[in-house]
């Protein structure tokens, strides 16, 4: 944390929310899909260990932000990202950067809970195998750990040899969250979490995102904006392809610095 | 730490996994990729393979083969027009009375039975098309046929054409000699290109109609609706909004089920009476490719077995058009569906 | 008015009553067909079936063919099955929307209602014809050329459900997996093929269902044999073959043994697609 944190890169960061170390430095990421510009030129530094929350109306290109810092969107035909994403000074767009050590850095968790067709140790130790070889005893001592962090422990602790589809949706997410962090990943995207969920395990993962960020770096996407309120420390918001605004969370939704923002966020469009 | 940007050497031991991943995830791409390439080689071989077997009797007899009537071992000369003709009659007998039960059943199953009865009937008429065909052909041979000898038969020629002893012509026989030649015979038994094509009927009805019961689904609800709300009735619903709307798929079933009833060989085999002789009549017996191959095949040396190949060839060609019109037809109404 | 009305209630009622009649139609040939291969069977059914050779004619049984059956099947199948679930796959998740994909899924529905009677003669061509003339006639016939035949018939069938199968498993599922890192050919063989397994397996027993009662390509690979085959390398029976055989030969008692082969083989096969329906609708259950 000596580091300065102030940067002459020829593209300046919109907004100052970067008050902290930045995990993430977005410089003039443009993204097209099938020849449509959908983001054009994001440039932000996202800061270590907070929570940063992405809002706008859907189509602005939030879901899409968060798809490529962990170029998930690779996947996918006919797909491009321009610009740099630097994590930790090194660009992750950059096609030697290995997927494998990406992946195993940004982890992530969906929208809708997609527990695998496995029992419910299996879905936190799969991926854990990939990248590791542990013994016996210290993967169920991961498993645990990843379950215990992600607050699912006590529940499951008995069934751990049962089918995860069998659990309910809000334990079903927060499996999925203990999957992703059972990597240990520095960084944690979260892509509307809780819209598939009720109200109540909406709350218990919102808890859980506020013990999360004291070791991770925290990303989410959502559409409502009380959540973005409630659990982020910064917030972007995003309307049409471009960033309007980034700012500490407080100050996007007390005294936001543009109209579109205002309007956002009083519910005037969206 | 600097402040450019930089590709530090990532740790080792990460990045052989990653390329490890990636070979393993080309070699798994190129296996299952020979693998799909496997369908294309069975078509295109089993063409070949035919080609290939008939190229004696193509050379031989050249384009004589597709339009002469003679098949006889004895002389050694082929052609493939009796049993080309046997196939394809008995086919288009087997069309023209399955579409009218097949379109009666998708009606019914679609509009008019209560809810809880079109599952339950859907599944009995899927059943129809799991019984194995030679299941089929033994019914037919052995049920089918002398019902068919005993009770239709007697009643087609004495009223459609002319009875076995020829002196008492039907009215019809009389004003439509092209209807009356149809149904005219003096063989006794109950095998004949119309009992094959009722029996390949039956056998395609369930295609027909699942095919047909299907895309009579995909209407969308509202254009249904709105009709009704016309005071459109059932049928004038079906006839005027659902069977324009999927003509095109309904086509394609139907071609569906001919190219089914061509290619098969186990139900009409039983029932045709196999007789290599051109006959008019749909009472007389007949043969068809799929039934000279099954019959004649294991026999078969030199030349006859080089004319079986080729009919075979000329078999899977014409099959292969009428299924690529059928899935051509039924695709377009998966693209207008958005599928 | 009152005539058109009229008219438009009677072409009404006139097409209710004929689809009512095409149903009853349609559900009379199954109820006769049925009815008259049980009861024939059953009237032939007993213990010498299963314990006899076709060798003794009237007076044996069908044991040698439903043995040969039952290898010719699970080679038709244990080929068909690593080869279509991985055909398959291949056209839901690498060539999902891709020209070649689509060409091959397009003809795979082709091959799937392709003359068996022609695949058969295929596989004599490649497989009878090249091994006799390899081992001077030693072998030629043989039941695994027949289930080789029986694999051609048995791969469309699972071509096609496994990608449709795979096409229903969320494309979230894909991302998550990806997402951590794990790689494309381990996400597909432990984690997608997992999830629409059942639906596999209802494709496979779909397409066993259906070579069970398969006879034209056997004809002219298995062949036929009337002693005990076990060698994949031998001519051998199968039950739809000898119905074949018996239900043309003029002997009575032969009739009626191919009425107790016909009735073995419509239950199996209706079994199975009985046995195909419960897995799919497990799947569907297990899926949401």
């Amino acid at each position: 944390m000596t580091e300065p944190n102030v940067r002459f890169d020829q593209v300046q960061p919109v907004g100052e929310a970067a008050v902290a170390e930045p995990k993430l430095k977005v410089r003039d990421v443009h993204f097209y899909y099938n020849g449509f510009h959908a983001l054009k030129g994001i440039s932000m530094d996202i800061p270590e260990r907070q929570v940063t929350a992405i809002i706008g109306p859907s189509g602005c290109g939030k879901s899409t932000l968060l798809r490529i810092f962990n170029r998930i969107y690779a996947i996918y035909p006919k797909l491009e990202a321009r610009g740099s994403i630097e994590l930790d000074g090194e660009n992750i767009l950059d096609p030697r950067y290995s997927m494998n050590r990406l992946r195993g850095k940004v982890g992530m968790v969906f929208q809708k809970p997609v527990p695998f067709p496995m029992t419910i140790f299996e879905n936190v130790a799969y991926g854990i195998r990939h990248h590791e070889k542990l013994s016996r005893k210290a993967m169920e001592e991961r498993v645990e750990q990843a379950l215990r962090s992600a607050a699912l422990w006590d529940e499951v602790r008995d069934k751990l040899k049962q089918n995860a589809l069998g659990l309910s949706g809000g334990q079903q997410q927060r499996l999925c969250i203990a999957r992703a962090i059972a990597l240990k990943p520095e960084v944690l995207l979260l892509d509307e979490p809780t819209s598939a969920l009720d109200p109540i395990a909406t709350g218990r993962i919102e808890q859980l995102i506020e013990e999360l960020k004291t070791q991770y770096t925290i990303v989410i996407v959502t559409h409502n904006m009380q959540q973005a309120a409630r659990v982020s420390d910064q917030t972007a918001f995003m309307y049409l392809g471009e960033l309007i605004e980034f700012d500490n969370t407080e100050k996007i939704f007390t005294k936001p610095g543009k109209k579109q923002t205002e309007d956002y966020i009083t519910g005037r469009f969206g | 730490m600097s402040s450019l940007p930089s590709v530090a050497a990532p740790p080792p031991d990460q990045d052989v996994r990653s390329r490890l991943d990636a070979r393993n995830d080309r070699w798994f791409a190129w296996l299952l990729k020979g693998c799909a390439l496997l369908v294309l080689a069975a078509l295109l071989g089993a063409a070949f393979a035919t080609l290939w077997g008939g190229r004696h009797a193509f050379s031989t007899f050249g384009w004589h083969f597709l339009v002469s009537p003679a098949w006889d071992p004895g002389t050694d000369t082929y052609g493939a027009l009796v049993p080309v003709y046997g196939t394809v009659v008995t086919s288009l007998v087997a069309v023209v009375l399955a579409v009218p039960v097949s379109f009666g059943i998708a009606l019914f199953l679609t509009e008019v039975a209560p809810g809880w009865l079109r599952t339950p009937i859907a599944s009995a008429i899927e059943l129809l098309a799991g019984i194995p065909s030679i299941i089929y052909g033994m019914w037919g041979l052995f049920l089918f046929a002398p019902f068919f000898a005993e009770h239709i038969k007697p009643w087609l020629t004495a009223y459609l054409g002319n009875n076995p002893d020829g002196d008492h012509p039907s009215w019809v026989y009389d004003h439509l000699p092209f209807i009356g030649k149809l149904f005219s015979t003096d063989y006794p038994f109950g095998a004949s290109v119309l009992t094959a094509g009722i029996v390949l009927a039956i056998m395609i009805i369930p295609f027909i109609s699942s095919v047909m019961r299907e895309v009579f689904m995909t209407v969308p609800t509202r254009l249904k609706e709105s009709a009704y709300a016309l005071g459109s009735s059932t049928w004038e619903v079906v006839w005027d909004i659902v069977l324009p709307y999927t003509r095109s798929a309904v086509i394609g079933g139907i071609f569906l089920g001919l190219g089914r009833a061509l290619g098969e060989t186990m139900a009409v085999t039983f029932v045709l009476g196999n007789t290599l002789n051109l006959s008019a009549s749909l009472l007389d017996p007949g043969a068809s490719i799929a039934s000279t191959i099954a019959n004649q095949f294991s026999e078969a040396v030199g030349l006859q077995k080089s004319a079986l190949m080729a009919l075979a060839f000329l078999l899977f060609v014409v099959t292969f058009i009428v299924l690529l019109i059928a899935r051509l037809m039924l695709r377009r109404l998966a693209i207008k569906e958005g599928r | 008015m009152e005539t058109l009305y009229l008219r438009r209630r009677v072409t009404n009622a006139l097409a209710i009553l004929l689809s009512l009649a095409a149903t009853a139609i349609g559900l009379g040939f199954l109820a006769w067909i049925l009815w008259d291969t049980v009861q024939q069977g059953i009237a032939a059914l007993n213990l010498k079936l299963f314990t006899t050779i076709t060798a003794y004619g009237d007076t044996g049984g069908l044991s040698n063919a439903m043995v040969g059956s039952l290898i010719i099947n699970a080679i038709g199948i244990a080929i068909a099955t690593p080869i279509g679930v991985a055909a398959g796959t291949w056209l839901a998740e690498y060539a999902n929307r891709t020209k070649l994909g689509e060409s091959i899924r397009f003809l795979n529905d082709i091959l799937l209602s392709a003359p068996s009677i022609v695949l058969g003669l295929f596989v004599y061509t490649i497989v009878v014809l090249p091994s006799t003339a390899i081992t001077h006639g030693n072998t030629s016939f043989s039941g695994l050329a027949g289930g080789i035949a029986l694999a051609l018939i048995a791969l469309p069938v699972i071509v096609r459900t496994t990608d449709e199968m795979l096409r229903l498993v969320p494309a979230t599922l894909r991302e998550a997996a990806l997402s951590l890192g794990i790689p494309q050919w381990k996400l597909t063989m432990q984690v997608l093929i997992r999830a629409a397994r059942s639906g596999i397996i209802t494709g496979v027993l779909l397409a066993l269902a259906r070579i069970s009662g398969e006879t034209a390509p056997l004809l002219f690979t298995a062949f036929g044999n009337n002693y005990m085959a076990l060698s994949p390398l031998d001519k051998m029976a199968s039950l739809p073959q000898v119905i074949y055989q018996y239900a043309n030969d003029p002997g009575e008692a032969m009739h009626a043994l191919a009425w107790a082969g016909a009735f073995v083989v419509t239950m199996f096969v209706l079994l199975l697609s009985l046995a195909s329906r419960l897995a799919f609708s497990r799947n569907k259950v297990s899926h949401d």
